[in-house]
């Protein structure tokens, strides 16, 4: 019990630790490959640290819901995070919420953070609101019908029961599966503001959304919620490893030594993934507002197909 | 004692409380009276029947010497009626609580406060109705209260376009209820329903009663294609019996659809669960993207409530095509969702009307586009309002997300059917049930962040105060509802045990026996959800974040004006609007369900004169659907129109002619 208490909170401070580092890691990836030097891969780290000791400073039309939304936002995403079986499976708390409540989760923090882009009554921050409910709005479904067909392969929408499949030979290769992973990296761009959706480095563009939502924010608030984003994104990359790549990972009741192994291959495996999203990043452009609609769909119809096709094609047991 | 036996003295007591209504109600006592009145005996029935639904065994019944002389005034109050009544005595007492505050805004009392208790009794006579003759009279008599209701302003010219669609459309479900209970009663008349349940229909007429009872009841429910009316009426009435028609009414449509589908009608055909989980879901999306384009706040509520009533009915297809391949367990888990559904729209639909209601007090306005601010203003009412929009946008930890869980629990399920059909429809009915969850959350960003975030749009909302404590007690209570049974699922899902037993002849597990008030709807590995937790998790870490940085980084604050990229504008209409905000939506989703028309007008750089914008959404569903009858029925009145101007002779002639038509088909009737 007590190690089980252990190994879940070591998960919860893992991947709050490990967060600021994966998008130095990506930052410090695209710098290279534009053949800068760029700032070092440890400055996140610095950045949120200046952020948190700076004077928050609010617009005076702001609410008291401007000031708690970082917080919201903040716990919600590291809540998420901590339920995704990054090293081990069958941990703790890992039954407290299926995939479906993670979703949700997210979805609890876009609602805050949408409504804190209206609240200053700021003409951005209402843009930002205003795009980023669209393709919540759209992602969102996509998410659960990838999770639909998750659920038919491992019979569970519990992650961690749906991880501990994947590592089995049960699974052989799928179609369903290789729709569910195209669309899943397609919702996770999407969902962290990644190019080509959104460009997490912009300021002062019309075509921002994340950034547009959160302009108005400063300081210590600015900080938990770039950790928010931070977190977010080591969720989704952890999710994609835990579900499609899940070798190295412990399985329930695994011993100590191989739950500490599964926590460096896990490390690596996220860095890879940071590396990966950076190399990606740099080799494509940027698309209008209004084509991520038909970007987000094309994830949203091939998980459908995926999820069909499992629907039609077995009984579950 | 008899549970049926109390419910109808509660029901009669509310009748004597609208005819007292009547001669009090110009006077400032009859306001208290009235809904003093309400609350007790609504709180009354409430205990009834959630010692029915909890403790109760075999239903208990009643025959009165009314009605029918060969079938009598029946009552009964079984686990499925008691669920109902619990939803609807709630409802009520939360309305009338609230409206002894904010009742006294009223300029018309006494055209809302006779017919307040009539309402409640004719829903609740509906629920305890066991005979068909009784449920159809009680039906018709909660139409015609709600419909006195919304017609209470009915100089307002819209109310009155509303109230007479209303009746219209409340007349057409009653006459499709008929044609259901006479097909299900057959020939020789067996109207109680006992004697149905006795001799079920042969399976081809079974089928026709139930595609009638799904057009009155889905009517009623607010189901697409047959909503328009909803949207109209429900905001017309003041907004504590908008709350109620919306929260409690169309709960009584879903009960009268169950009670039919999975109690009369005999064993279930699977087919019939294709048009119900077509219409359920089409009515989810449509009711959403209604609600997402329509800039008036209680308009944006009315349409919500289809889209909530869309979920609910894709809950109840599932659980009857389940039902038919003999799936009991998953069948119970479709059925408990849904009726747990019905249960937490109540409380935040109410929740939410009222809210509306406190904003139309402190501002006079409902138009979207003339609030803003309103947090800053009326900081209570803005909490709650914030909980009930979070709750049916089905975040966790509340309620909401919990029934919307337990709906794709139950399609995940449904890979076990044998019929094809439905393992093709299920996936898209449970795709459709996520983008209608997801676009119900931007439908609420915008209800919710364009009146009480931003700036203040208008004079009014920039002066508005907070309502009075009664209506902010009413509302308080329900945005605690809302928490503790999205915290506690597991005991609600217990609570419906009897009421989905009855319905579908199994239940799920028990889960308040499970550790950590968990919720395992078929089995821990395969799926489980603990709203307690969850909810402690984000409460801790978001104190520990809170208190780490103000403990250790800085606790600094100060107010400046807007940053907004540097160039803030100080005129409050350069920030997002409603129809701005859900410009993206319309442009994504826009021409499946509307036909928008933009017209632009912009001065070239150089001239003086003002830009102009003007939207106009037009309704597919209207145009296509609903004109062409109206041509039909207008052509139709302008021929029959002649009939008027018949002499006495020609009269007479006419009348002669249709007896021996009459006479000459009956004779020649096999």
């Amino acid at each position: 019990m007590i190690v089980d208490l252990v190994f879940q909170l070591l998960q919860m401070t893992l991947v709050i630790m490990v967060a600021p580092l994966l998008t130095g890691v990506v930052r410090a990836t695209k710098a290279r490959l534009n053949r800068r030097r760029g700032p070092p891969v440890l400055q996140p780290y610095l950045d949120l640290v200046r952020l948190a000791r700076k004077e928050a400073i609010i617009a005076d039309s702001a609410s008291w819901l401007f000031r708690i939304t970082p917080y919201i936002v903040f716990a919600s995403t590291w809540v998420a995070t901590a339920l995704i079986p990054t090293f081990a499976t069958g941990l703790l708390f890992s039954w407290s919420a299926d995939l479906i409540a993670i979703i949700a989760l997210l979805g609890a923090g876009r609602f805050f953070l949408a409504l804190a882009g209206l609240d200053v009554g700021t003409s951005f921050g209402g843009l930002g609101s205003s795009r980023e409910s669209l393709f919540g709005a759209l992602a969102e479904p996509a998410m659960i019908v990838i999770v639909f067909t998750l659920a038919l392969v491992a019979g569970s929408t519990q992650l961690s029961t749906v991880a501990a499949f994947m590592t089995s030979s049960a699974v052989g290769l799928r179609v369903s599966l290789a729709m569910a992973l195209v669309a899943l990296i397609i919702v996770a761009l999407a969902e962290n503001g990644r190019i080509p959706v959104d460009n997490p480095s912009t300021h002062l563009e019309l075509t921002m959304v994340h950034e547009a939502m959160i302009l108005e924010y400063s300081g210590r608030h600015l900080a938990v919620i770039e950790l928010a984003a931070m977190l977010k994104l080591a969720l989704y990359i952890s999710l994609i490893i835990c579900v499609f790549i899940p070798w190295g990972l412990a399985i329930a009741d695994a011993s100590v030594a191989d739950r500490l192994f599964g926590a460096f291959v896990f490390l690596a495996k996220l860095l890879a993934g940071g590396v990966a999203l950076g190399v990606f990043e740099t080799s494509i452009a940027k698309m209008r507002v209004f084509r991520v609609p038909d970007f987000v769909g094309a994830a949203l119809m091939l998980g459908f197909l995926g999820a069909l096709l499992l629907f039609v094609s077995r009984t579950l047991k | 004692m008899n549970g049926a036996a109390l419910c109808l003295a509660g029901d009669a007591a509310l009748l004597a409380l609208a005819v007292a209504g009547a001669p009090t109600s110009a006077r400032p006592l009859g306001r208290p009276l009235v809904y003093g009145g309400s609350l007790v005996l609504s709180l009354a029935l409430l205990a009834v029947a959630a010692e029915a639904l909890l403790f109760g065994g075999p239903g208990a019944s009643l025959v009165l010497p009314l009605g029918l002389p060969w079938v009598g005034a029946r009552f009964s109050l079984d686990a499925l009626s008691a669920f109902f009544l619990v939803v609807v005595n709630l409802s009520a007492a939360a309305a009338s609580l609230y409206a002894l505050g904010y009742g006294r805004h009223e300029h018309d009392p006494q055209r809302v406060l006779p017919f307040f208790p009539a309402f409640l009794a004719g829903m609740n006579l509906v629920l305890v109705a066991a005979d068909a003759y009784t449920f159809l009279l009680s039906w018709e008599f909660m139409s015609l209260a709600s419909w006195a209701l919304v017609m209470a302003h009915h100089r307002d010219g819209q109310n009155a376009r509303a109230g007479y669609v209303y009746l219209v459309m409340a007349s057409f479900g009653t006459f499709a209820l008929l044609i259901a209970f006479a097909l299900l009663a057959g020939l020789d008349g067996h109207f109680a329903f006992e004697a149905i349940r006795a001799a079920p229909p042969a399976a081809t007429v079974a089928i026709l009663a139930l595609v009638a009872a799904l057009v009155g009841a889905g009517s009623k429910a607010g189901l697409a294609p047959l909503h328009v009316w909803l949207p109209l009426a429900h905001p017309a009435a003041p907004s504590h019996v908008s709350a109620l028609m919306s929260g409690a009414m169309t709960k009584v449509a879903v009960y009268a659809f169950i009670r039919i589908a999975f109690d009369l009608a005999g064993p279930p055909d699977w087919r019939f669960s294709i048009p119900v989980l077509v219409v359920g879901a089409a009515s989810g999306l449509i009711g959403v993207l209604q609600a997402l384009m329509d800039a008036d706040l209680k308009r944006v509520l009315a349409y919500s409530t289809i889209e909530n009533i869309g979920l609910i009915f894709v809950g109840l297809g599932l659980a009857y095509a389940f039902r038919a391949s003999g799936l009991d367990a998953a069948a119970a888990l479709a059925m408990t969702a849904a009726l747990l559904h019905v249960f937490n729209h109540a409380l935040f639909k109410s929740l939410l009307f009222f809210g509306s209601g406190a904003v139309l007090t402190a501002t006079g306005e409902r138009r979207l586009n003339r609030l803003g601010g309103l947090l800053n203003r009326m900081p209570a009412t803005g909490l709650f309002m914030l909980v009930g929009a979070a709750a049916i946008s089905a975040l966790p930890p509340l309620n909401g997300f919990v029934s919307e869980w337990m709906i794709l629990q139950a399609v995940l399920l449904s890979p076990a059917l044998p019929q094809w059909t439905l393992k093709i429809l299920a996936p898209a009915v449970g795709a459709s049930v996520a983008l209608t969850a997801a676009l119900a959350a931007a439908c609420f960003v915008r209800a919710f962040g364009i009146p009480f975030l931003g700036r203040p749009r208008s004079d009014a909302a920039a002066k508005a105060e907070e309502v009075d404590r009664i209506s902010l007690a009413a509302m308080g209570g329900l945005a605690l509802l809302c928490l503790i049974f999205g915290i506690f699922p597991g005991q609600a899902i217990d609570a419906l045990r009897a009421a989905v037993d009855q319905a579908i002849g199994a239940h799920m597990p028990t889960q308040s026996s499970i550790a950590w008030l968990s919720i395992e709807p078929v089995a821990a590995s395969r799926s489980s959800y603990n709203g307690l937790l969850v909810a402690l998790f984000i409460a801790l870490s978001a104190i520990m974040a809170a208190t780490i940085i103000h403990r250790f980084a800085t606790a600094a604050l100060r107010r400046a004006p807007a940053w907004d990229c540097g160039f803030p504008d100080p005129a409050p209409n350069t920030q997002y609007s409603a129809e701005s905000f859900s410009q993206p939506v319309r442009r994504v989703f826009g021409r499946i369900a509307f036909t928008p028309e933009e017209r632009i007008d912009m001065p070239r750089p150089g001239e003086t004169r003002a830009a102009y914008f003007d939207l106009r959404l037009g309704d597919r569903i209207w145009t296509t659907g609903y004109l062409p009858i109206l041509k039909v029925v207008e052509r139709a009145a302008t021929l029959l129109n002649h009939l008027q101007f018949l002499t006495i002779r020609q009269y007479l002639s006419v009348v002669f002619g249709a007896l021996v038509a009459l006479l000459v088909v009956l004779a020649s009737w096999p």
